[in-house]
């Protein structure tokens, strides 16, 4: 891949001079660390909030490491797709729309690393996010809660909410690459997004599906049986460098 | 940013934003408000979500890193590029004098989806060490041209090479013998010029202090010494194209193509980028497409002319001129003999040789068909008509006129292209 370092330097000083990096790290902060927050004091604030005379009786469950576990992935996975699809959907659109790739790929520096050096750029930029918003998450529960997860399972369930982020990101780049334009590439990628959900529900390929690693996540971070996680790891585990080796062929020859 | 709007805008501004947040804070906390307890925390984590929310927001979507404050060439110094140019350029390498052409293309087609035909059959050879001007109407193939020679897009079909290598290789050989600057050069907007320099003379694998080195002479030859530490989405139209330039020739390419380099100039910037461009006669072999035809003959050795994606003809411009050029002679009356413009206009339209009379309030121009029969044929006649002149003039063709004419003619069907050797038709050797 020539010029892929690089290209890599480049890209990580642009996630760091637009202020994508601070950004995405904020919103992993900010929602990581109200998950646990959330589980915790809810309960109260509904109670505090239903206190002033209302007739309505709103149920919550009480605060447990489950919850807060729940809260942290849910938040997490929602808001980090946003992120992993904010991040990758204009990452190739925009460059060929402005002539900068133009300008690169008249160097010496192949179009692989061109990609890659984005794909890769994205991933490092979610690993910052993922680890802080996850280890001030973990910061937080051991002040909040009585007892902390298992170190173990929890750094487990980072890296498989990571990898999937990587996933959606690496189907929102090859969405950039096919189009001129980052709103579509933004499109393709939440089409991707709710078609893997809905294949995510299905009996035998559900378990497959990367939005299912979050249920394995969940188990792990809880110290529960998995079950059988060796084929979907695997997959998932495959998934990137598959969608990015076709990010390749449609990008390899187009014209720019 | 100035002051005023610091000191009026945006301070009064921060002070609202940060004074509310404190009160709803403070009063949060007050001791006889309903929220109670462990609940206040929660309600002052919404407060503060709420305004990290908006800047989120902003550094997602509201920024736009393509404008910035257009910092104009004067008050970036761009001077003209001068003697320190001169001597960074002569301490280059030489182009090697060489009999091989620096492109050469046979055959060179590009058709696209739905048929559209962009480039038909291109047959060109370029000398080392020309300045060639490729010029064109709008949608004539100049720019596909460009890319297919730089790589950016596939030929359909037909063959080339670029200082020697095949083009279409991608395996860096073609990326590391060529420079290449865009019609609309674009850059990254976050970035500094001189990061850029240095970005790109790493990709061509220039280390340490070589790679300085290299980035400050370029900085230097384009006029962004002192502009080079300032991001690009500050820069003015025309010290982006400076900028393109010196990307195009960081790794001292053996063919530099350009494309329009001087469309989108103000005078003053088109007078920079030619010099620049001037200049670097003998250290490349300059490929520059365009329809400025006065930057053309300003710089250029020599011409194709291109159109609906056929060569139309290609040579020097001097035996151009020679061979294409309609002669023009002007005739201009001695003032206070009225009458006088009508009577050589008529006098010149009855000529045989005459093939087109057009007057002014005080000139007639004559468009001869032979100017070997014309030139002497016209002060006679003047002479027998009695009116004197103030003024006979042969002009001198331009390009331009050359061009129109040549383009007018070659409309479809397309006759075949003419191509002038590098000596010339004559056999003299040309610039």
């Amino acid at each position: 891949m020539m010029g892929f370092g690089t290209l890599l330097i480049k890209e990580l000083r642009e996630q760091l001079r637009t202020g994508r990096l601070v950004a995405v790290a904020a919103v992993f902060i900010l929602f990581g660390t109200l998950g646990p927050l959330t589980d915790r004091y809810m309960s109260e604030l509904i109670n505090a909030l239903g206190s002033q005379g209302g007739e309505m009786t709103i149920t919550v469950p009480p605060p447990s490491l489950s919850g807060a576990a729940t809260q942290i992935l849910k938040n997490l996975t929602q808001f980090g797709i946003v992120c992993a699809l904010l991040l990758a959907m204009g990452s190739v659109a925009w460059e060929k729309d402005r002539g900068t790739a133009g300008m690169i790929l008249t160097k010496p520096a192949s179009r692989a690393a061109f990609l890659g050096s984005k794909l890769a750029a994205i991933a490092v930029n979610l690993a910052i996010a993922v680890i802080l918003g996850c280890g001030l998450a973990y910061g937080y529960m051991l002040v909040l809660y009585p007892q902390a997860f298992d170190i173990v399972g929890y750094v487990e369930m980072a890296l498989l909410l990571w990898w999937m982020l990587v996933g959606f990101a690496s189907i929102t780049l090859l969405g950039s690459t096919l189009t001129r334009s980052a709103t579509a590439a933004a499109g393709i990628g939440l089409v991707a997004l709710l078609v893997l959900s809905i294949a995510g529900s299905l009996p035998v390929i559900g378990p497959y599906m990367p939005i299912s690693l979050g249920n394995v996540a969940f188990d792990l971070v809880l110290g529960s049986d998995p079950g059988w996680i060796l084929g979907p790891i695997v997959f998932n585990v495959l998934l990137v460098p598959a969608v990015f080796g076709v990010t390749w062929l449609v990008f390899r020859n187009q014209e720019l | 940013m100035d002051a005023t709007t610091l000191a009026l805008v945006v301070l009064p501004l921060l002070l609202l934003q940060f004074g509310l947040l404190g009160y709803a804070l403070y009063d949060l906390f007050q001791e006889d408000r309903r929220v109670r307890g462990d609940s206040k925390v929660m309600w002052a984590l919404i407060i503060l979500f709420v305004n990290v929310v908006g800047p989120l927001i902003y550094l997602f979507l509201g920024r736009d890193e393509s404008r910035g404050v257009a910092l104009e060439a004067t008050a970036t110094g761009a001077p003209a590029p001068g003697s320190s140019t001169a001597a960074i350029l002569a301490s280059w390498p030489r182009l090697e004098s060489t009999t091989e052409a620096a492109v050469t293309t046979s055959g060179l087609t590009k058709r696209y989806r739905g048929g559209v035909v962009a480039l038909d059959k291109l047959d060109l050879t370029v000398p080392s060490g020309s300045i060639f001007g490729f010029l064109g109407p709008n949608g004539a193939g100049k720019t596909t041209t460009l890319r297919l020679l730089t790589g950016l897009a596939g030929a359909t079909a037909g063959t080339g090479t670029v200082a020697g290598v095949p083009i279409g290789r991608t395996d860096g050989q073609l990326a590391r013998n060529i420079g290449y600057l865009d019609q609309d050069p674009r850059f990254y907007a976050w970035m500094k010029g001189r990061e850029l320099l240095d970005m790109v003379a790493r990709l061509h694998g220039l280390h340490g202090a070589e790679r300085r080195r290299r980035v400050d002479d370029v900085l230097e030859i384009v006029g962004l010494r002192q502009a080079g530490h300032r991001r690009i989405g500050g820069y003015s139209g025309g010290m982006r194209q400076r900028l393109g330039i010196g990307q195009a020739l960081i790794n001292q390419p053996r063919v530099l193509f350009l494309d329009e380099p001087v469309s989108s100039l103000d005078p003053e910037g088109r007078r920079d980028v030619l010099a620049i461009i001037s200049r670097l006669r003998g250290t490349a072999t300059v490929f520059m497409s365009t329809h400025i035809l006065n930057d053309v003959e300003r710089v250029c050795d020599r011409v194709a002319i291109l159109n609906l994606g056929h060569l139309v003809v290609e040579g020097p411009i001097d035996e151009l001129l020679d061979r294409y050029a309609q002669p023009i002679f002007e005739l201009e009356p001695e003032p206070q003999q009225p009458g006088a413009v009508e009577k050589l206009a008529g006098l010149m339209r009855r000529q045989r040789w005459a093939q087109e009379v057009q007057t002014t309030s005080d000139t007639v121009r004559v468009f001869a068909k032979d100017p070997g029969v014309a030139g002497p044929a016209i002060l006679p006649l003047v002479v027998k008509s009695g009116v004197g002149l103030a003024r006979f003039e042969r002009e001198r063709p331009s390009l331009e006129d050359v061009f129109l004419r040549l383009v007018a003619e070659s409309g479809p069907p397309i006759a075949p292209a003419v191509h002038i050797p590098a000596t010339g038709l004559d056999g003299r050797a040309r610039r």
